[in-house]
C-alpha cells in the first residue's frame, strides 16, 4: 500500500438524482472539515424537476475542494470523479482532470442504461475517448449483497448505494469512517435502522477498496495545516448564510423580521429558510406576486419590522416600483437579489452578475440607492447583516446582490459570536422629545437620515407616500427648489453611508504591476488566479469590492495608485463602466469579461491576467 | 377617552367642489369617532387616484403609496402589526384595475383590512377614461366610441374571491355610511366597502338614481339584519325569491305580506343569496345598500400569529444562538 500526501484535491460526486450524490458529496465534505481541511462545495443539480431514470438530463452533481490550506472555489476540474451511470460519466468527464480517477458502478452500465445515455457501442470508454485510470466496482449487486439479510426491499436497500460509493471515496482518501457514521446516525436519528443500514454498507465500500486494492493500491491523504482558526464550525450555502444574517441582524436591532417574498430560482430557499424560523418570531408572507412581495415588505418597513424582499431574475424588475417608493419614503428594506442568467427568464438555475446596473439605476427618476454585493458563501452573512444594519440606521432600502454560484455554493464557517464580533445597530427611531418639533423630514445632521416613527407611537402620527414632499414641513411639495434639494438630500444620505464602511483592502503584493478588480460572488475565483500568478513570481494584486454603492471612501486612491487594471465580472463590464464614470482617472486598461452562466475557470483566468500583464 | 370626528381631521381636501369623496371623508371622520380607535394606532394606507389622496386629511398615521399596491402595502403593515387598525382607500380604477390582484389576494388571506373602495366608475385623476366598473359602451375620452368591454361588479369579484365581508353605501348618505363602515370596522378579516360616488368633472351623474335621500327611497333597499326585505318610498314593495332569481312584489296584492319576503341573514355562510341582492340593478330591481355579507372566518394576521406561538412552544431554539445550535458542527481545535 502507498500513501501519497496531496495539498488540494478536487472530489465530484455524480448519478443519477436519485442516486443521494448530494448527500454522499455533504458527508465526504464535513468529514473533510471536521479534520481540520477547508473545504468549497458546489452542487449542481439538473434543471428538470424528474428527468427520466437514467437520463442525461437527470444528472445531479456535487463537487467539493478540499484542501491542507485554505481553498477559495469548488476547483475547476476534479482528480476523482464517482459516475453511478453512463449518463453521469458522459456528461461530467468534461469536468476531469487529465489525470483523473473515475470510480464507476459496473452494475449500471448495462446495454439498456447504456441506451439511456445514448451510448450506441458496448464500451462507453472508448466511446467518449476515456483513458483515464478506472476503478470499476459492482456497486449495485455489492449493496444488495451487504443488505442482503437486513429484511430491506430491494429498493430501499439500492438506495443505499452512494454510501458504498462514499465509503469507496473514503478509503481512497484514508478518511475516518467513523466520523461519517455518526453524521448518518443523526442524518436518520429517527429511522435507526435505515442509518445501521447505510453504515453496513459505507463500511462494505471501504473495505471493497482495501480488499482489492483498488486504484493499484494507492491511496492519498490531506493533511490539515491549519490555517483555520481555533473553534466551532459549520457547513453553510449562501443563500442559508443570507438568512442567518439577516436574523443576526433583526435579533441586534431588537427589530421583528417579516419577509414578503414569492417563490423564483434560485432565490427561493431564503423563503424556505425564514419560514422554517417561526419559533423566532420571524413572519414570511408568500405573496400574490414578486410586486406585492415588495410592496407589503415596504408596508411592514412603515409598522417598524426589519422588513426584506427576497428576488431574482425577473423579479427584480416587477419591484423596482415598489423599491422606489421606499426611495422616496426613505423606509428600510432589505432587498436580496440573487443573479441569475438573464435577459428575461434567461437561465434560472444559471449564475451571472448581470443585475448590477439595474439595481444602481433601474428606477424611475433619481433614485440613490445602497449596493452591497457578497463574495462568498460564507460572506453572504456579513454582507446581510451590513446590508441590513445600514438599511435601518440610515433609513433606506438597500440592495443586497448575491448570485446563483454563491447562493447554492457551501463553505466551511466558524460559528460567529454576536456579541463580540458583530457591531450594534440602532435603528434611526423618534425618540419621545421629538415631538412637536418633529415633521416626516427631519434629518439627523450627522447621516442625513429622517427618523423613523412607527404607528402607534403616541404624537407622531404622520403622513407619508410616493409624492414628493417638502423638505421643512413633510407636506406634499412639488415647488423647484424643494424638489431640488431633495434630491440631493437623498444622494448626499446615501453618499454619507461611506463615512461608516470600511476603506477597501487589496490582497496581494504592495508592488503589483497588474490591479484585478472583481466585486461580490467571483472573488474566490480571482483569488485563486492571483495566488497562482504569484506563485509563478508574477506580482498581481487582487481588489474584490463588497460595497458598490457607496463605493469605499479610498477606492479612487486606491486605484490611482497601479499602473494597469483589470476588471473581471460575469458580465459585459458593468462594473468597469460604473467605475469609470465615479473614477475617471482610474487606469482600467483591461476587461476580463464572460456572460456563461458558469463560474469563472481559474486557468482561463490566470491566462487572461497574464497575457494583460505582458502587453 | 372619547373621541370626536376632529380628532381625525387634517389638512384640507383639494378634492373638486362637488366630489363624492368630500361627503365620505366626513362619514369616515364620523365613524372613526363612533369606533374610538384611538388615531395614534390607525393607518391609512392607500394607492394612487384621486381617492388615494384621503391619507393626507386623516389625523392619524397615513401612506399614500403607489398605483394598485394599497392592499399588498397594507397586508405588510397589518401582518407585521397586529394591533394596529388598518384601513386601506382605493378606487375603481386602483382597486379592480392595476392592484385587482392584490385586491382579490388581500380577500381569500381574510387579512383584517378595512377595504374602502370608492368607486365612481371612471378615472379621474388622469382626466377621464373608462374604469374596470364603467359599463359596455361608455364613452369616455379613451373610448370615444364607447368601451367594447365587460365591467367588474365589484360584488361578484369580492365574493369570487371569498370574501367574508361585503357593504356598499353611496357617498352623499351619512347615516347609511357611517353604519357600514362601523360594521366593516367591527368584522374581523378583510371587509370590502363599496362606496358609490359621483365624479361631478368626468361622470357626472353615474349615481343619479340613489344619489339623493328621496332617489334612494325609490330605487334603493337598505339590507337589515333579520329584517325583512321591505323598499319603497312608502314601504310598499319587498322582495321574494323565485326560483333561483328575486322579484319586486307589491305588499298587499295577491295576498302577499311581509311574512313572504324574504329575511336578510348577512351571517349566512352560503353567500348565494347574498351575491344576487348584491347585483339587482334597477330600473326593475332597487340597488342594495348596507351589509350584504358579514361572516366571521380565521383572519390572516391572527394564524400567523397564532402559529409563531405554536412553533414557539414546540421548537426548541429561540435565539440566534439556539438557532446555530441546531446544525451539524465541529470544532477546530
Amino acid at each position: 500500500m502507498m500513501v501519497k500526501e496531496l495539498e488540494k484535491v478536487v472530489v465530484r460526486f455524480s448519478g443519477d438524482s436519485g442516486d443521494g450524490m448530494q448527500l454522499a458529496g455533504n458527508i465526504f465534505s464535513n468529514v473533510s472539515a471536521t479534520v481540520g481541511n477547508d473545504i468549497c462545495t458546489f452542487p449542481d443539480y439538473p434543471a428538470d424537476i424528474r428527468a427520466p431514470q437514467g437520463s442525461l438530463t437527470g444528472v445531479s452533481g456535487f463537487q467539493v475542494h478540499i484542501g491542507a490550506g485554505k481553498v477559495h472555489t469548488p476547483g475547476d476540474q476534479c482528480d476523482v470523479l464517482v459516475a453511478m451511470n453512463p449518463a453521469a460519466l458522459k456528461t461530467q468527464y468534461k469536468f476531469c482532470k487529465p489525470g483523473a480517477v473515475i470510480i464507476i458502478d459496473t452494475d449500471s452500465f448495462t446495454r439498456k442504461d447504456l441506451d439511456k445515455a445514448l451510448i450506441t457501442s458496448d464500451d462507453p470508454f472508448e466511446e467518449l475517448g476515456i483513458k483515464n485510470e478506472i476503478i470499476a466496482a459492482p456497486i449495485s449487486s455489492m449493496c444488495k449483497e451487504s443488505l442482503k439479510d437486513s429484511g430491506m426491499d430491494n429498493k430501499s436497500i439500492l438506495r443505499c448505494k452512494n454510501m458504498f460509493a462514499l465509503g469507496l471515496v473514503c478509503w481512497l482518501f484514508n478518511r475516518e469512517i467513523p466520523l461519517a457514521e455518526n453524521m448518518l446516525r443523526e442524518k436518520f436519528a429517527k429511522k435507526p435502522a435505515i442509518a445501521e443500514a447505510n453504515i453496513k454498507v459505507l463500511n462494505d465500500g471501504y473495505n471493497y477498496g482495501h480488499n482489492t486494492h483498488a486504484n493499484g493500491a494507492v491511496t492519498y491523504k490531506i493533511e490539515s495545516n491549519g490555517p483555520k482558526a481555533k473553534g466551532r464550525y459549520m457547513d453553510i450555502n449562501g443563500n442559508k448564510a443570507t438568512c442567518y444574517g439577516l436574523i443576526a441582524a433583526a435579533e441586534k436591532a431588537g427589530l421583528q423580521l417579516y419577509l414578503g417574498s414569492y417563490p423564483i430560482t434560485p432565490a427561493t430557499d431564503i423563503l424556505h429558510e425564514l419560514s422554517k424560523h417561526k419559533s423566532l418570531g420571524i413572519k414570511t408572507v408568500q405573496c400574490e406576486d414578486e410586486i406585492a412581495g415588495c410592496a407589503s415588505a415596504v408596508g411592514a418597513s412603515f409598522a417598524g419590522a426589519l422588513a426584506v424582499t427576497s428576488t431574482s431574475g425577473p423579479g427584480i424588475c416587477l419591484k423596482s416600483e415598489a423599491m422606489n417608493l421606499a426611495v422616496i419614503a426613505e423606509l428600510p428594506l432589505v432587498v436580496v437579489d440573487v443573479q441569475r442568467g438573464g435577459p428575461s427568464t434567461g437561465m434560472p438555475t444559471k449564475s451571472e452578475q448581470t443585475d448590477l446596473l439595474q439595481a444602481l439605476y433601474g428606477r424611475n427618476g433619481e433614485s440613490p440607492m445602497p449596493v452591497i454585493a457578497a463574495t462568498s458563501p460564507t460572506n453572504c452573512f456579513d454582507a446581510a447583516y451590513q446590508a441590513a444594519k445600514i438599511a435601518v440606521e440610515h433609513m433606506t432600502p438597500v440592495v443586497l446582490l448575491t448570485d446563483a454560484f454563491v447562493a447554492n455554493g457551501a463553505a466551511a464557517w466558524k460559528l460567529p459570536d454576536l456579541e463580540k464580533d458583530y457591531p450594534a445597530i440602532t435603528p434611526h427611531r423618534v425618540t419621545p422629545d421629538m415631538a412637536g418639533s418633529w415633521t416626516p423630514y427631519t434629518r439627523d445632521p450627522e447621516n442625513g437620515a429622517r427618523y423613523w416613527a412607527v404607528p402607534g407611537t403616541p404624537g407622531f402620527s404622520h403622513r407619508i407616500g410616493g409624492l414628493e414632499k417638502s423638505s421643512a414641513t413633510g407636506a406634499i411639495s412639488t415647488e423647484p427648489e424643494n424638489h431640488d434639494l431633495m434630491t440631493r438630500l437623498r444622494a448626499e444620505k446615501v453618499a454619507k453611508i461611506a463615512d461608516s464602511l470600511p476603506l477597501q483592502q487589496v490582497e496581494g503584493p504592495e508592488d503589483a504591476d497588474l490591479l484585478i478588480v472583481g466585486w461580490g460572488g467571483t472573488y474566490g475565483h480571482l483569488y485563486s488566479a492571483m495566488e497562482e500568478m504569484n506563485a509563478q513570481g508574477k506580482k498581481v494584486a487582487l481588489a474584490q469590492f463588497q460595497y458598490i454603492n457607496p463605493l469605499p471612501k479610498n477606492t479612487a486612491e486606491l486605484l490611482c495608485r497601479y499602473k494597469k487594471i483589470v476588471v473581471a465580472e460575469q458580465n459585459s463590464g458593468q462594473f468597469a463602466a460604473y467605475l469609470r464614470s465615479k473614477i475617471p482617472a482610474a487606469p482600467i486598461t483591461a476587461q476580463f469579461n464572460q456572460v456563461k452562466g458558469q463560474p469563472f475557470v481559474t486557468k482561463e483566468l490566470v491566462a487572461a491576467f497574464t497575457k494583460i500583464l505582458e502587453d | 377617552m372619547q373621541y370626536t370626528a376632529n380628532d381625525y381631521k387634517a389638512g384640507q381636501p383639494r378634492w373638486c367642489p362637488g366630489c363624492g369623496d368630500h361627503a365620505f371623508l366626513a362619514s369616515l371622520h364620523k365613524a372613526m369617532a363612533e369606533i374610538g380607535t384611538n388615531p395614534d394606532d390607525i393607518a391609512v394606507i392607500s394607492g394612487i387616484g384621486c381617492s388615494s389622496r384621503l391619507p393626507y386629511y386623516m389625523n392619524t398615521y397615513g401612506f399614500h403609496t403607489i398605483h394598485g399596491r394599497a392592499a399588498a402595502v397594507a397586508t405588510g403593515v397589518k401582518v407585521a402589526n397586529p394591533k394596529l387598525t388598518v384601513w386601506q382607500i382605493s378606487g375603481d380604477g386602483d382597486g379592480l384595475a392595476i392592484g385587482g390582484n392584490h385586491f382579490i389576494h388581500a380577500l381569500r388571506r381574510n387579512i383584517n383590512l378595512n377595504m374602502i373602495l370608492l368607486n365612481n366608475r371612471i378615472y379621474g385623476l388622469t382626466k377621464g377614461q373608462y374604469s374596470p366598473t364603467s359599463p359596455r359602451g361608455f364613452v369616455s375620452k379613451s373610448s370615444p366610441y364607447g368601451t367594447v368591454e365587460d365591467p367588474f361588479h365589484p360584488a361578484e369579484l369580492a365574493f369570487g374571491a371569498r370574501g367574508q365581508f361585503f357593504a356598499r353605501c353611496v357617498a352623499t348618505d351619512a347615516p347609511g355610511s357611517v353604519e357600514v363602515l362601523t360594521a366593516a370596522a367591527r368584522h374581523k378579516g378583510a371587509s370590502v366597502v363599496e362606496v358609490l360616488q359621483n365624479c361631478v368633472i368626468f361622470n357626472n351623474g353615474a349615481y343619479d338614481s340613489i344619489y339623493t335621500k328621496e332617489g334612494r327611497a325609490k330605487n334603493a333597499i337598505y339590507l337589515e339584519q333579520g329584517k325583512p326585505m321591505i323598499f319603497g318610498e312608502n314601504g310598499e314593495f319587498g322582495l321574494m325569491q323565485e326560483g333561483f332569481g328575486l322579484k319586486v312584489v307589491r305588499l298587499g296584492e295577491n295576498g302577499i305580506t311581509e311574512k313572504d319576503l324574504l329575511v336578510h341573514d348577512a351571517h349566512c355562510a352560503d353567500n348565494t343569496l347574498q351575491l344576487k341582492l348584491a347585483l339587482m340593478e334597477g330600473p326593475d330591481f332597487p340597488i342594495a345598500l348596507g351589509v350584504i355579507r358579514d361572516v366571521e372566518a380565521p383572519s390572516y394576521e391572527e394564524a400567523v400569529e397564532a402559529q409563531i406561538e405554536e412553533v414557539k412552544a414546540k421548537k426548541p431554539y429561540h435565539n440566534f444562538a439556539e438557532l446555530l445550535a441546531t446544525n451539524d458542527t465541529w470544532e477546530v481545535k
